[in-house]
């Protein structure tokens, strides 16, 4: 039985085959255009007609039971190939992982951004005004005339006899004022500059001023806006406490403090054992002031804060020295990544 | 302000314990910066009598003591003291005490010196930190002797007068009022609701003929000037209670006349100036400005030259002091000063100052002045104070002759207002009888007309002057603690946000930091250094900075032009603390001017300056400008640029259609090697102002294509000299189907040929939407060929 001896030498020669390249060509050899059972088809020509049809069905059903045997194989073989790949192809998943480089905003920026989104729900606009001001904007029209001894509160760098750089981002209300009749809601973030520079004192420096003025606002309305920034910016817990302090544009003026978050009002050495720390200024806005920007004082009220960004900054996250914030050391920075 | 508690208890009676007062100035304005216990440092010295002396038997010496220290016992001491007697009542510091000791703080303790026990040590008054004007003696050599009569076992400090606080008061500066004892005094005593005792003011004045007029030349600069004679005065020591608070308060004495002007300075606030009469030129005083180059010699002997600006105090022939800051030496009191002429003036506040600091002559007299002395209450106290204390010290003998010229109104200030006025601006009630019981105790005279009062202000509080202060007064003695938080009940709903600009400075500097940069914030000065650095030519625009006239250093003198010198300063800094790599931007003003001096206010105008260093190179910095403009759907082109600072074969300057908008280079490599920067470190400063006037104001959806496109390699070998701009630009001009031109692979080779490269660029092309139908291989293969003959026309390109 020819056709039984070439079923049994193909499958040896394909069981034999160590891997899918040789068993294609064992295929090829048998089921190919040249191969063996092939050509027996072929030689079926040389038959007489009537041998044929059973010749025939003989030869496809050995053709189809080496194609089976092939196909079976080939599926064997690839399996055990890619396995054997796949087990060359071992990485040490202990490796670092590969990130994207990622910069971060400066913590005053954060700070500052932090404050705008929690007085902006409050209603709060942001506007900003030169660093560069004038003697008026900056104290005259801050009730702050020329031989004022608050000009001693600040150290001032002037440009000119007339130009100066401000001390403080009150410059702003005014500006605003001007423009603008009340309900105001202001916020006005910004540089601002004083003659002053050791560890918690920086030439320059960030200034975040508020200002409200409508009618019938009171100083009750003052401590319970600052009791909810505090909530929001440092803990919900936290509470503000007012003390009398001197602004010569605010009347009453004064210094809030903000229970420290540290110890929870305890006393600690952040807050110095008083369970407080100072945080801003703030106040009623000085009728004077009001009159200075044509807001008739009889009918609005209003009152103004104002704080550092830096100190908020240096208490939120613990910073020991203000430098710290204008060094750019990229070891600082990178911790303030989100 | 220093405030001693037991100086404070002569005027009110205060028995607080010194925490709890603390907390009381505290709470109505005055915080105390510091409390000092002025015995911290002494502690178990108790008085004890000495009641028998004898040689110590092992050392010539020493000598024992038995001492009698009353409720302590008798103890042992051994002394190596010569000035020890028997009977002598001395301090002994007993086993565990602590006294003071060069500086710092020794503890004592039981021992034996030479085989003899000894149960402490005997103190001198250096080891109690006293001197003579707290304690007579105590700055003999050896022992501190007490007084014969002390009682014994008691407390040392006490006897001493080391059983006391000193308060250091911080006192805004709305408050000059209370720059003294008085004044603070007052203020306890409306806190607490205690009495506050008057100032003893009353003194017997004998005639005279003698008349010293006064001319005030200035009455601006000098709106009051008292003056008054003086008669019979005897130089002598000051008692020893007047000697003991000026030294609570730093001062030491010096005789009793200027003692006494020291003292009322910081009782009532009145700096006064005593001269000798004899040596007051022509018996007159005149107020003026000197000339210039004119001279004086101030008490402390250093000589001044004088300018218009500075006022000053002369007789009729000669400058005799420095008004409000110093006497002059040729008037000043000596030993055997006969007459005084005393002066207790009120002088402006801006002149002292500017006076004082012009010279960098300061005292405290002029430390005074620079907060503001009221012209009608304090100059007029003062000298009644004086006089009182030169009768009662028995230093001379006040004369009818007192002379006052004034150039300011007497009239009083009276605030008209209502209960409910200071109620509606603190946004609670304060029962009447508050509001007049506090503003009472402050000085306020107060009309009750039952809605409405009137309150007259008292001459020292100049601070005060409408309704709102009145509330204040209010407040801060009620206490804030009535304040009950309400959330703007009666406010108008208003909407918040920010500005388009400031949304789009968050969106850029969101964008940097995704870009993997950090934000750095510098001052907003640098120094011409900087820019000489960047070897800016002499007359480049940048260098037309403004001036800070009283800048902290040089190096932060100019406002800044560009932002790229502190950047710079940022890399050099980094690189030095071993941060070799890095990238950072900041977006700040730069203050730009017509003409300096400033005539008006200059422009600030932002930029954005980015640093790389240490790692990527020109394109990483390229790129991050290119995702800004992709943020902001802005087109920004880049061409061959210079700058003396960068890298001549390395700059960009980048452009927003015509307009220059910024540079983008390598640093230059001498300037880099001048810093000792080792790494490439690549800089770029943008317009940042003329940038955002192109930002895409919001996001715009494109709508997506209906076919799909199809993408297509070019590779073409070009001349060294064209540019991959250039081969974008006619590409993309050749067909209107190619939607993007990317450059994915550069290529230089020895077959290509020197001065050849290929540059490779993916094309994808999409069909035009109004055509409706995919695109054809054949139609690509068009536009292909198309372009491919463009570029070998135009750039010489071949195909490669």
């Amino acid at each position: 039985m020819e056709d039984l001896d070439l079923l049994q030498e193909a499958a040896s020669e394909a069981e034999a085959a160590k891997d899918s390249r040789t068993l294609y060509e064992v295929k090829m050899k048998f089921l190919g255009r040249t191969g063996k059972v092939t050509g027996l088809l072929k030689s079926m020509k040389e038959l007489a007609a009537e041998a044929r049809p059973a010749f025939g069905k003989r030869v496809n059903a050995l053709r189809e039971a080496l194609e089976e045997k092939f196909a079976a194989l080939e599926e064997k073989l690839k399996r055990k190939e890619l396995e054997e790949k796949l087990a060359g192809e071992q990485i040490d998943v202990t490796l670092p992982g590969r990130r994207a480089k990622e910069g971060a905003l400066h913590p005053v920026t954060r700070v500052k951004d932090k404050l705008i989104d929690l007085f902006s729900g409050m209603g709060f606009e942001v506007f900003e005004g030169p660093e560069i001001e004038n003697e008026y904007y900056n104290f005259t029209a801050l009730n702050t005339p020329a031989d004022h001894p608050a000009r001693d509160m600040q150290d001032t760098f002037y440009l000119t006899e007339e130009f100066l750089l401000r001390t403080q981002t009150s410059a702003g209300q005014i500006r605003v004022m001007e423009q603008k009749k009340p309900p105001i809601k202001i916020l006005s973030p910004g540089r601002v500059f004083r003659s002053d520079d050791d560890a918690t004192h920086s030439p320059m420096f960030h200034q975040m001023e508020g200002l409200v003025v409508d009618k019938g606002i009171t100083l009750c309305d003052l401590q319970g806006m600052l009791d909810e920034f505090a909530k929001k910016m440092f803990s919900e817990t936290s509470k503000t406490r007012l003390r009398p302090s001197y602004f010569p544009f605010t009347e009453p003026s004064v210094e809030v403090d903000v229970s420290c978050a540290a110890c929870g009002g305890k006393g600690c050495s952040l807050c110095k054992g008083t369970g407080w720390i100072e945080v801003l200024g703030a106040g009623m806005v000085n009728r004077r002031v009001l009159e200075n920007c044509s807001v008739d004082p009889d009918v609005y009220s209003g009152f103004a804060f104002g704080m550092g960004i830096e100190r908020i900054a240096m208490l939120k996250y613990g910073l020991g020295n203000i430098k710290l914030l204008t060094e750019n050391d990229t070891r600082f920075l990178e911790q303030f990544k989100d | 302000m220093l405030l001693p508690y037991s100086w404070l208890k002569e005027y009110v009676n205060v028995t607080l314990p010194a925490e709890e007062l603390k907390d009381v100035l505290f709470s109505c304005g005055f915080e105390v910066e510091e409390l000092t216990y002025l015995g911290k440092d002494v502690e178990g010295v108790y008085t004890g009598k000495i009641v028998k002396c004898e040689k110590h038997p092992d050392a010539d010496r020493l000598t024992v003591c038995e001492v009698d220290c009353g409720k302590q016992g008798k103890k042992q001491i051994v002394t190596a003291a010569t000035n020890v007697f028997e009977g002598a009542v001395v301090p002994v510091a007993l086993d565990g005490a602590t006294v003071k000791h060069e500086g710092g703080v020794q503890k004592i303790k039981t021992g034996k010196l030479r085989g003899v026990v000894s149960e402490g040590m005997f103190c001198s008054g250096e080891e109690l930190g006293i001197n003579d004007d707290f304690y007579e003696g105590a700055e003999i050599n050896g022992i501190l002797i007490l007084d014969g009569n002390t009682p014994l076992g008691y407390d040392a400090r006490i006897e001493v007068g080391l059983d006391d606080w000193i308060f250091d008061i911080a006192v805004t500066a709305n408050r000059p009022d209370c720059q003294s004892i008085y004044g603070l005094a007052r203020e306890v005593a409306a806190a607490t609701g205690m009495h506050l005792m008057p100032l003893s003011v009353s003194y017997e004045s004998e005639p005279t003929s003698v008349r010293i007029p006064v001319e005030v030349k200035e009455p601006k600069l000098c709106p009051v000037y008292r003056g008054s004679y003086v008669k019979g005065v005897r130089i002598g020591k000051s008692p020893q209670w007047l000697r003991r608070r000026l030294a609570l308060m730093g001062l030491r004495s010096v005789n009793n006349v200027v003692d006494i002007t020291n003292y009322v300075l910081l009782e009532v606030g009145q700096p006064m100036h005593a001269f000798d009469r004899k040596f007051l030129h022509g018996d007159k005083i005149v107020v003026r400005c000197a000339e210039e180059g004119e001279k004086i010699v101030t008490l402390d002997e250093k000589e001044f030259t004088l300018h218009p600006e500075n006022l000053l105090i002369c007789d009729g022939e000669r400058p005799v002091a420095l008004a409000g800051v110093m006497g002059g030496l040729n008037s000043e009191i000596k030993p055997n000063t006969k007459e005084v002429f005393l002066e207790a003036a009120s002088f402006a506040r801006d002149s002292v100052r500017k006076t004082s600091r012009a010279l960098g002559q300061r005292s405290d007299s002029s430390a005074r002045f620079e907060k503001g002395v009221d012209p009608l209450f304090t100059p007029k106290v003062g000298m009644a104070r004086a006089l009182t204390l030169m009768q009662v010290l028995g230093c001379g003998t006040p004369t009818e002759y007192l002379t006052e010229v004034c150039s300011v109104p007497k009239a009083e200030k009276v605030i008209h207002t209502s209960y409910a006025a200071i109620d509606k601006l603190l946004g609670i009630h304060v029962p009447k009888e508050e509001v007049n019981g506090i503003l009472g105790r402050l000085g306020f005279l107060i009309d009750d007309l039952g809605e409405d009062f009137s309150a007259d202000v008292p001459p020292w509080r100049e601070d005060v002057d409408g309704y709102p202060d009145l509330a204040e007064e209010v407040i801060r003695m009620y206490g804030y603690d009535h304040i009950t938080p309400t959330f703007l009940e009666n406010a108008t709903v208003t909407h918040g946000g920010r500005t388009p600009a400031q949304e789009q400075e968050r969106k850029t500097k969101r964008t940097l930091e995704k870009e993997g940069f950090f934000e750095a914030c510098n001052y907003s000065f640098y120094s011409l250094k900087d820019l000489d650095l960047l070897r800016l030519p002499e007359d480049a625009p940048e260098r037309r900075a403004i001036r800070i006239l009283n800048p902290i250093s040089e190096d932060l003198s100019l406002m800044r032009t560009l932002l790229l010198p502190s950047m710079l300063q940022n890399v050099v800094r980094n690189v030095r603390r071993g941060n070799y790599e890095g990238r950072l931007f900041e977006l700040a003003n730069v203050y730009l001017c017509e003409e300096l001096p400033l005539k008006a206010l200059p422009e600030e105008r932002k930029h954005l300056v980015l640093g790389l260093w240490g790692e990527g190179d020109f394109f990483d910095l390229k790129g991050a400008v290119e995702a800004l403009a992709a943020a902001f759907d802005i087109r920004l082109t880049f061409e061959k640029g210079e700058r003396p600072y960068l890298h001549p074969g390395v700059t960009a300057v980048v452009r927003m259609g015509e307009k220059e908008a910024g540079v983008l280079g390598e640093l230059h490599p001498a300037i880099a090697g001048e810093l000792a920067l080792e790494k490439k470190t690549y800089l770029c400063e943008l317009d940042y102002a003329l940038l955002r006037k192109r930002f895409a104001k919001d996001i715009t959806y494109h709508e997506l294509p209906r076919f799909e496109s199809v993408q297509r390699d070019l590779a073409v070998v070009v001349d060294e000299a064209v540019t991959c701009a250039a081969l974008e630009e006619r590409i993309l001009r050749a067909c209107k189907a190619v939607k993007k031109v990317e450059l994915f692979d550069v290529y230089r080779g020895k077959q290509l040929g020197t001065d050849k490269k290929s540059m490779a660029f993916r094309l994808t092309f999409s069909p035009d939407e109004k055509v409706e139908k995919p695109l054809s291989p054949e139609a690509v293969d068009g536009f292909f060929n198309r372009i491919v003959g463009d570029l070998k026309h135009n750039l010489g390109a071949e195909l490669r």
